[in-house]
């Protein structure tokens, strides 16, 4: 039996905790395999497959076979290299969607937070404002507006830096839409960080590093920041998903990635047009998006359970 | 309570302004000519508008015009794309949209709030992961794949339900479910996760120590508190309704002011755009309104504390 | 016979990690219209012992493994059956807890909180219902009670919110009252009128009362029997002013000594060494021997539990010969 009044319990960080945690939380654990597995395929197997664009009229609408694993599209197309390729559009716009997103709510928040008083009043307001504001609409509008602004550029890319036709328009197809779902997407995680940030900022290390004569700034950055990822880590996990359903819905209105770029959207909306006789054009690629969503989705619940320290909700 | 309304009106109007500014200069950024139909709109309709509306002057009168004109003659501009006033475009779909958005969220409330509290009540049970296992479905599958199945899977098989149109009562059944399935997978969580919450809560412990029986416990002290966070949702949700009204008018050939928007953007239609995008920003203002005060009458500390603020 | 006998009361929380053995055999009994204590440190198991009796506490994890509770010579709390103990809980047996603040329902009127015990166990109609809480409300002290009854718990201040706890509790005059920790949570200042409060209802009405803290100057205001419990079990028990006068147990003595009123003025502070012991390991012996410098650790019982015997008329302890002086 352990000697209990001289032995000191090693302590464990807020991430070792966490972890500990989601290690028991089976869903979890699957969702973080099934969507490294989706992105492996996705993003590495990719390569090796077909060429999605390949069109192929004398093979549309063709059964699984050892050439085509699930078969074809309406055009002849490989579904199977279709909906990888899709993928990674689908996925890299969530992602790097959040990225934008992540990056401005924090810094707003925290400013927000730290400075307090009349600055973060005002600024606080301005996000309760455009909280009311139907995003998508926005964004739809948004998107006709740099769709040209990407057209233009891509051609001017291409006669003075002579890049590649092909591979610069896929870029500027798909970089509009990176900022336009960040640059709306901030709102939730600037508000959650301000609240954390006004809640860490009462607490004694705060006083300490000041009165060792740390700037404000060096402070929010270097101490006050760190402590916010645990909900903002949860956050941006949760984001991804959303991100990938907005795409998918501007894709299916026509006004998301155009082709030769392709997204699960784009091969739902395909897929429906086809459901009465082809229905696996849309069940396919509907299952592998729904699947990575509730992967993410899932991740995301025991992400925050396992850093909410009350956890009473299991 | 009467200041708390008012707080929340300005508030309202503040929405509506940050709407029109962010509408408007994207409106205008918007690239490429719209298009007209040119046999529907006389030359001096033209002219007039172009006066009225200032569209050979700087894009600062016209930005300031535009709202003035609503005040003072209650119009909205001409659509180029249908040759029609943007009013009467809208005065037609609006009933069309709002009888769908209020539907959805009918459903939704109904599907979702009862969905969660059940969950709550049996945590961990396997009704609780059911439950929540439905509402995951509700959130990562998208509109555009639940109705596209529902129109072949079940309008086809069922007669009465037409697959897509809008002309008797029975039609709004399909797309207002298609719409109300996300916010009623959300709002099953939103009230799951409030009502245990407040389940955990001290005072509920006081309560049964009073001998409270378990369905008073529930209906009169957890309820109420429990379902702030989903009625919180209420209001955002319905831009979100709005947003996936943009998509289920077009499955379902519904008649609204969504399909009136995306199209609009994709003929550079400005006037049409602005007007509907105001009349849903209307709309959003009404709907937080109400469900701020929802608010404020199930929580008193909101209502008494907002003028300390 | 006494209004409240609780023998053997058992009960275990069956978590992830093990089974804590929250209460572990622990017996006490309540006289009509006495006062007595139950003190402790955190986590020895006195609010536990106290929820088990009225069925507070969550039971999927946690169990009532053994023990009766008899109340008013016939009933067994722990056995009745959730529909009976309804109708004793809050009727019969009323209870106020720690934190005020959080205790009362922020989202209703003080008035329905008050009159839910009176419309539930007694029938009564709203009006005479109301009429009764606002003179309960008045017997607390709570100024213009007709006024204030309307009002919502944060519009009181931490002190009326606990007033308010004690009128709901004791409004259908309950034969015990169960305080868990009532003062606790207040400022000094306002502890002693809280204490005088109970102290006068309980005249007033008769009511026995089981007073739950970790505090031994509260218990000397207020109790006139006590409990000490430590790990889960009573280690010993006396009326009060016997326990402050002649304190047996090591523990007991431990806790005395370290009051710090009662030290050399200069001195460095006295504090029991180490933690209380991990409830969901098995403790063979003596709970305290880990931690007793007062007695002789050495004599402290390693194998079998120690007897919890009468050493002296009326006065008990556990029969640990390194922790009994």
């Amino acid at each position: 039996m352990t000697n209990q009044i001289t032995d000191t319990e090693a302590g464990t960080s807020l991430w070792q905790d966490a972890w500990l945690r989601m290690r028991k939380n089976k869903i979890a654990l699957a969702s973080i395999l099934v969507f490294t597995i989706t992105c492996f395929f996705c993003f590495v197997i990719a390569w090796f497959c077909k060429d999605p664009n390949q069109v192929n009229l004398a093979n549309k609408f063709s059964g699984p076979s050892s050439e085509h694993w699930i078969g074809t599209d309406a055009l002849g197309r490989d579904l199977f290299s279709r909906i990888l390729y899709g993928g990674q559009v689908s996925i890299l716009v969530g992602l790097i969607a959040t990225a934008v997103s992540v990056t401005i709510g924090i810094i707003y928040g925290a400013l927000a937070g730290f400075f307090g008083g009349r600055v973060d009043a005002i600024m606080m307001r301005i996000v309760d404002t455009l909280f009311s504001i139907p995003f998508l609409m926005i964004v739809i509008v948004l998107q006709a507006v740099l769709s040209e602004w990407s057209r233009d550029t891509s051609a001017w890319i291409v006669t003075n830096l002579n890049w590649d036709k092909g591979f610069t328009d896929r870029i500027t197809n798909v970089l509009p839409l990176f900022f336009a779902l960040g640059l709306l997407g901030w709102l939730t995680l600037a508000r959650i960080v301000r609240a954390q940030v006004q809640s860490l900022k009462e607490r004694e290390f705060v006083e300490a590093a000041t009165s060792l004569g740390l700037s404000k700034l060096t402070i929010l950055f270097r101490h006050i920041i760190p402590n916010t990822l645990g909900p903002t880590v949860v956050y941006a996990t949760l984001t991804v998903p959303g991100f990938i359903m907005y795409e998918a819905t501007l894709s299916y209105l026509g006004l998301g990635v155009e082709s030769p770029n392709s997204s699960w959207g784009i091969l739902i909306k395909e897929g429906a047009n086809y459901l009465e006789t082809n229905p696996q054009l849309l069940i396919f690629p509907g299952i592998i998006f729904s699947i990575t969503l509730f992967a993410l989705n899932f991740l995301g619940d025991g992400l925050r359970d396992a850093l909410d320290v009350r956890a009473s909700k299991d | 309570m009467i200041r708390f309304i008012i707080n929340r009106l300005l508030q309202g109007l503040l929405v509506l302004f940050a709407l029109y500014t962010i509408t408007f200069f994207l409106a205008k950024a918007m690239p490429g000519e719209p298009f007209t139909t040119e046999k529907n709109i006389s030359e001096e309709a033209k002219a007039y508008q172009r006066a009225i509306y200032g569209l050979d002057k700087s894009i600062f009168e016209q930005y300031v015009r535009y709202p003035i004109n609503i005040i003072t003659e209650g119009s909205f501009a001409v659509s180029t794309s249908k040759g029609r006033p943007v009013r009467d475009i809208i005065a037609q779909s609006f009933p069309n949209s709002l009888i769908l958005g209020l539907s959805a969220l009918g459903i939704a409330i109904c599907i979702g709030v009862p969905l969660g509290v059940i969950s709550a009540i049996r945590k961990n049970s396997w009704v609780d992961w059911g439950s929540m296992s439905i509402a995951m479905i509700g959130i990562c599958v998208p509109a555009f794949t639940v109705g596209p199945l529902l129109q072949i899977y079940i309008a086809a098989h069922l007669p009465g339900l037409k697959v897509a149109g809008w002309g008797s009562p029975v039609d709004i059944l399909l797309p207002a479910l298609t719409l109300g399935l996300t916010t009623a997978a959300y709002l099953a969580r939103l009230t799951r996760g409030g009502m245990l919450e407040i389940l955990s809560q001290d005072f509920i412990r006081t309560a049964r120590a009073k001998g409270v029986p378990s369905n008073k416990l529930i209906t009169r002290h957890a309820l109420r508190g429990g379902l702030l966070p989903a009625i919180a949702f209420i209001g955002p949700s319905f831009a979100a309704l709005i947003s996936g009204s943009f998509i289920v008018e077009t499955i379902f050939q519904v008649p609204g002011m969504g399909q009136h928007f995306v199209n609009a953007v994709i003929a550079r239609d400005e006037f049409l755009l602005l007007g509907v995008a105001l009349f849903f920003g209307f709309l959003i203002v009404i709907m937080n309104l109400a469900a701020d005060i929802l608010t404020g009458v199930l929580d008193p500390r909101v209502r008494l504390d907002s003028n300390q603020k | 016979m006494p209004l409240l006998e609780v023998n053997n009361l058992r009960t275990y929380f069956h978590t992830r990690n093990g089974i804590v053995r929250a209460v572990d055999g622990v017996s006490f009994s309540v006289e009509k219209g006495k006062t007595i204590g139950i003190v402790g440190e955190s986590g020895s198991g006195k609010s536990v012992s106290c929820y088990s009796l009225l069925g507070l506490l969550p039971m999927p994890p946690g169990r009532i493994e053994s023990g009766e509770a008899i109340f008013d010579k016939n009933t067994d709390l722990l056995s009745c059956g959730e529909k009976v103990l309804r109708t004793i809980r809050g009727k019969r047996i009323g209870m106020i807890f720690q934190d005020p603040m959080t205790s009362l329902n922020p989202y209703m009127r003080i008035a329905d909180q008050i009159i839910e015990p009176l419309r539930l166990h007694m029938g009564m109609d709203k009006g005479s219902a109301l009429k009764k809480a606002i003179h309960a409300l008045d017997e607390v002290g709570i100024p213009e009670p007709d006024n204030r009854i309307t009002m919502y718990p944060h519009e009181f201040s931490g002190g009326m919110r606990q007033r308010v706890m004690i009128a709901m509790a004791l409004i259908t005059n309950p034969e015990i009252l169960i305080a868990d920790e009532p003062t606790t949570a207040l400022d000094v200042t306002i502890q002693k009128q809280i204490l005088d409060l109970i102290k006068k209802r309980q005249q007033e009405l008769g009511t026995a009362v089981i007073f739950i803290t970790h505090d031994l100057a509260v218990i000397s205001e207020i109790c006139e029997d006590v409990n000490i419990m430590y790990a889960g079990r009573i280690i010993e028990r006396a009326s009060a002013n016997e326990l402050f006068a002649n304190p047996r147990h090591a523990y007991t003595r431990s806790l005395l000594k370290s009051i710090p009123a009662h030290q050399t003025k200069g001195e460095k502070l006295y504090t029991i060494p180490g933690l209380p012991p991990d409830t969901s390991q098995t403790i063979p012996g003596c709970a305290f021997r880990e931690r007793n410098q007062i007695g002789d650790q050495s004599k402290c019982l390693t194998d079998s539990r120690p007897e919890f015997k009468e050493i002296e008329p009326n006065h008990w302890a556990q029969n640990c010969p390194g922790c009994l002086s």
